[in-house]
């Protein structure tokens, strides 16, 4: 693997365009860039096509014979099934107002990154095959042949491309790239063409139930290890269940928060909020995934994942569903989840147990996010909070691509973090909300073999972060998404060291003051807990 | 290379009509024939783009999310930007059409000297944008007065807000030169700025040239070769009651006008231009987010094959008992 250019040297980005046109600019596949090519075991698990283990900088990509055929029948069929893809291919007008909003194109400087162009790359195959005019008028309308380069440079591109909408924010006709991507990314499925940060995590999901391939066992064990470290801060032993018929509601997040931390710091406060609560729920090892990497491959794969949440729901007989922190699973289950797999008419619409608030939002779909759950909790004064145990915190929030632009949980998040923290401060307006910036590592592109790429596709968020670090002594990045809980601390690493990252409900745990425990000496992570001699002092 | 394809076929279209009118005579041909069949072409071929966008179904519904949710009671949802029903649909998409509320959000992205990223207020696009598309807009009902035997108030109205400088004999018009302006302006930064030279194809350019022709055409022959206004009338009157007649006394420059404007309509529905349609069809706007509280529809949604729990349990049934989780079959 290539090394990784230190940050004085990633930043130096040039912006100057190729001499030749893109058209006749061939794709170079560059070390750093691109991720593994999928394991033949990972696309057979899930019965993809063409499964074979390749390698993305062979000349031979080992495609099918019929490769373009395949190819152009996906495009026509697509085109049939989605007035989105149909609509996006015609009524862009290259006004270019998207080009230096992807973090890709800002990072890397490639005009190929430019969401139309990226869009063209598709599109000019699309007016060849498609249009009168591009079967007339050819190169001067745009149009081109789909040859094997051609087909390099959507793999090149497509999976430089993290889905995350910020483009179409912009658009005037909202034209959306993801939408590009997931189709184009679709369509390379169909030769087998998928990398394995991809294929692996949703062939584990779908025999596992969960990204990592933690097996049932596993999950329990490693809640353990959680239990005991909450029993050491705390002093109370939680005792979650598991797989358990008739609970209420069924806990479903990303396996991410079962692993590594910071994430698990995060299930630790999901862990502990919940007792707190004295909450009748479940967690599932069956449905132990709320993200869905199926999503990065193709919409069937993705409903075929996502099916389990429903399924088991359903086996257990809970009422209503609460959903984890994170970002494109909740993508998935605000646009897409109801349509596949619903109606789920055997559960009931929420109703916090709590303090009886009917969540009428989530009516139909019967899954609430928990940011929604827990704001409604402290708004209503269910919880004992003390922020001053976060005061060495000094903390902003990230929204979350999906979050923000599949969804538009914004004031929620924030909500808790003012009431669980005293220090909050926002990046720049224009790197937040609906225009936040990736982590640069979204839509499964966060592998290690392409840290270049994550680094520079991080590199606008890195850059507010740190802008709020050195004005106003920043050192913690909170979200509400398990991919940024993994992918940002090796971006802040790099970017803006010294600043660390957790989840919302890392926080509210930390603040929460739980009946029985004893005197917390230390936060979820150890770290002594501020001011503990004062408080003496003032008493 | 694209700029120059693009100006040159502009160029011999004009020259086209020229020569067609004044060295053959074939003023039935762009006078009559020819428009009929533009707008021919361009009502059915929009009817057709439309047709065809709205034959495709809707399978999700996917809209870009651009402000709070509706959730809890006492969190403030922006109706506007994210909306959960019709009404607020109807605002996005009325913010969008008519004062294209997106592209007023652009930002200017620059990196600076010490590696610090910026972000500045982009509003030039936008500007041109409303300039153009308004003055166009204003234009094409000025002209209405062509073909109506009494000229509507509304119309009279438009034509004395549009000249109210009271500059010149005509009165100027405004938003000719406002026209003119953004279409050099769209120009100038299509190859002005390194990237959008790059991104842009031919067929940026050729419309364009196309409507800076028409334009120009225009005012050339509103304030300078003036031609029989009474005479064109005339000509438009009886291609409107289907009564078609060249009267004489129609200046050459008349003929470059109307033919841009006939290949005009003719490219529109076949091109990017399409998007006056499109607009109004795309999903990521035009849908309200409420997906939890309203089930979506997918028309082609199929069953597909799962990993059911007892397959799953079957596998790791000795495990699961091991770790204590219960099981469904011993």
């Amino acid at each position: 693997m290539a090394k990784l250019p230190k940050p004085e040297e990633l930043s130096k980005i040039d912006f100057t365009p190729p001499k030749t046109s893109w058209m006749d600019t061939p794709v170079t596949i560059k070390e750093g860039m691109f991720c593994h090519g999928a394991k033949q075991k990972s696309l057979e698990i899930v019965g993809f096509p063409n499964a074979r283990d390749w390698r993305p900088l062979d000349a031979d990509w080992k495609l099918p014979e019929n490769w373009k055929e395949i190819l152009l029948e996906g495009i026509a069929d697509r085109l049939e099934k989605y007035r989105s893809f149909r609509l996006f291919m015609d009524i862009c007008v290259r006004c270019g107002a998207c080009a230096d909003k992807c973090h890709f194109f800002i990072g890397t400087g490639d005009p190929k990154n430019m969401p139309v162009l990226r869009a063209e790359l598709i599109r000019s195959v699309y007016r060849k095959e498609f249009t009168a005019a591009g079967k007339i008028f050819g190169k001067m309308a745009g149009a081109r042949e789909l040859t094997l380069d051609v087909l390099k440079e959507w793999w090149y591109y497509f999976f430089q491309c993290t889905e995350c909408r910020r483009c179409s924010v912009f658009c005037p006709y909202g034209i959306d790239q993801a939408e590009i991507t997931i189709i184009g990314r679709e369509l390379l499925n169909e030769l087998g063409l998928n990398i394995d940060w991809i294929a692996g995590p949703a062939a584990a999901c779908y025999m596992k139930g969960n990204h990592l391939g933690l097996e049932p066992h596993t999950i329990t064990s490693n809640l353990e290890y959680m239990l005991d470290d909450i029993e050491t801060i705390t002093g109370k032993r939680i005792k979650p269940s598991f797989n358990r018929k008739g609970a209420e509601i069924l806990f479903v997040t990303p396996s991410g928060d079962l692993f590594a931390d910071p994430g698990t710091y995060t299930a630790m406060g999901y862990l502990m909020l919940f007792e707190e609560l004295g909450l009748d729920y479940t967690w599932s090892t069956y449905a132990s995934e709320g993200g869905n990497f199926g999503f990065f491959t193709t919409n069937e794969l993705a409903k075929r994942l996502n099916s389990k949440i429903y399924n088991e729901a359903r086996r257990l007989g809970v009422k209503y569903i609460i959903g984890g922190e994170c970002g494109h699973m909740w993508r998935v289950l605000n646009q897409y989840m109801d349509t596949w797999n619903g109606p789920a008419d055997f559960l009931e619409v929420p109703k916090s147990p709590i303090t009886g608030t009917v969540f009428e939002n989530a009516r139909s779909t019967k899954m609430i996010h928990i940011a929604e759950f827990t704001a409604d909790l402290i708004k209503n004064n269910k919880l004992k909070l003390d922020p001053r145990r976060n005061d060495h915190l000094k903390v902003t929030f990230h929204d979350s691509c999906n979050t923000a632009r599949g969804m538009g949980i914004l004031e929620e998040p924030r909500y808790i973090i003012n009431k669980v923290c005293n220090h909050f401060t926002e990046m720049p307006e224009d790197t937040i909300r609906e225009k936040t910036f990736c982590c640069g590592s979204g839509s499964g592109l966060n592998a290690s073999e392409d840290m270049d790429l994550r680094m520079k596709g991080g590199f606008p968020r890195a850059n507010a972060v740190k802008f709020v670090r050195d004005h106003y002594g920043v050192n913690m990045l909170a979200n509400i998404c398990a991919i940024d809980r993994a992918a940002l601390p090796p971006l802040m690493d790099y970017w803006v060291p010294g600043v660390k990252v957790t989840g919302v409900h890392e926080l509210v745990a930390n603040a929460l003051i739980m009946k029985g425990e004893k005197e917390r000496t230390t936060d979820l992570r150890g770290e002594p807990l501020p001011g503990i001699g004062q408080k003496e002092e003032k008493a | 290379m694209r700029v120059l394809f693009a100006f040159i076929a502009v160029l011999l279209l004009a020259l086209a009509a020229y020569a067609g009118v004044e060295a053959v005579n074939l003023r039935f041909l762009f006078g009559v024939v020819i428009p009929y069949v533009a707008v021919v072409v361009f009502i059915a071929g929009m009817i057709y783009r439309v047709l065809k966008w709205g034959s495709a179904p809707v399978p999700f519904r996917i809209p870009t999310t651009c402000g709070q949710q509706k959730s809890l009671p006492w969190i403030k949802q922006n109706k506007l930007e994210n909306p959960s029903g019709m009404l607020g649909v109807i605002g996005r998409m009325t913010l969008e059409v008519l004062f294209f509320r997106s592209l007023f959000r652009n930002l200017k992205t620059q990196l600076n000297e010490d590696s610090r990223l910026a972000y500045g207020e982009a509003k030039w696009l936008w500007l041109a944008g409303m300039a153009f598309h308004w003055s166009f807009l204003t234009i094409f009902a000025r002209h209405l007065r062509f073909v109506m035997q009494q000229v509507p108030e509304p119309i009279r109205m438009i034509e004395g807000l549009d000249s109210f400088l009271q500059i010149g004999t005509p009165l100027l018009y405004m938003t000719d030169v406002v026209l003119l302006l953004a279409v050099a302006y769209l120009f100038i930064r299509r190859v002005g700025i390194p990237q959008m030279r790059y991104l842009s194809l031919a067929n940026d350019y050729f419309p364009l040239f196309l409507i800076f022709g028409i334009g120009l055409s225009g005012v050339l022959m509103r304030y300078f070769y003036k031609t029989d206004i009474i005479s064109v009338k005339v000509l438009a009157m009886g291609l409107v009651s289907f009564k078609p007649s060249i009267p004489e006394g129609i200046g050459v420059i008349f003929y470059i006008h109307f033919f841009l404007l006939s290949v005009l309509l003719i490219y529109f529905p076949f091109s990017k231009l399409a998007h006056l349609g499109g607009v109004f069809m795309s999903p990521t706007r035009n849908l309200a987010n409420n997906n939890r509280m309203k089930r979506h529809i997918n028309p082609w949604n199929y069953p597909v094959h799962v990993h059911t729990y007892a397959e799953y349990e079957d596998e790791f049934r000795e495990k699961m008992k091991k770790a204590g989780l219960p099981v469904e079959k011993e």
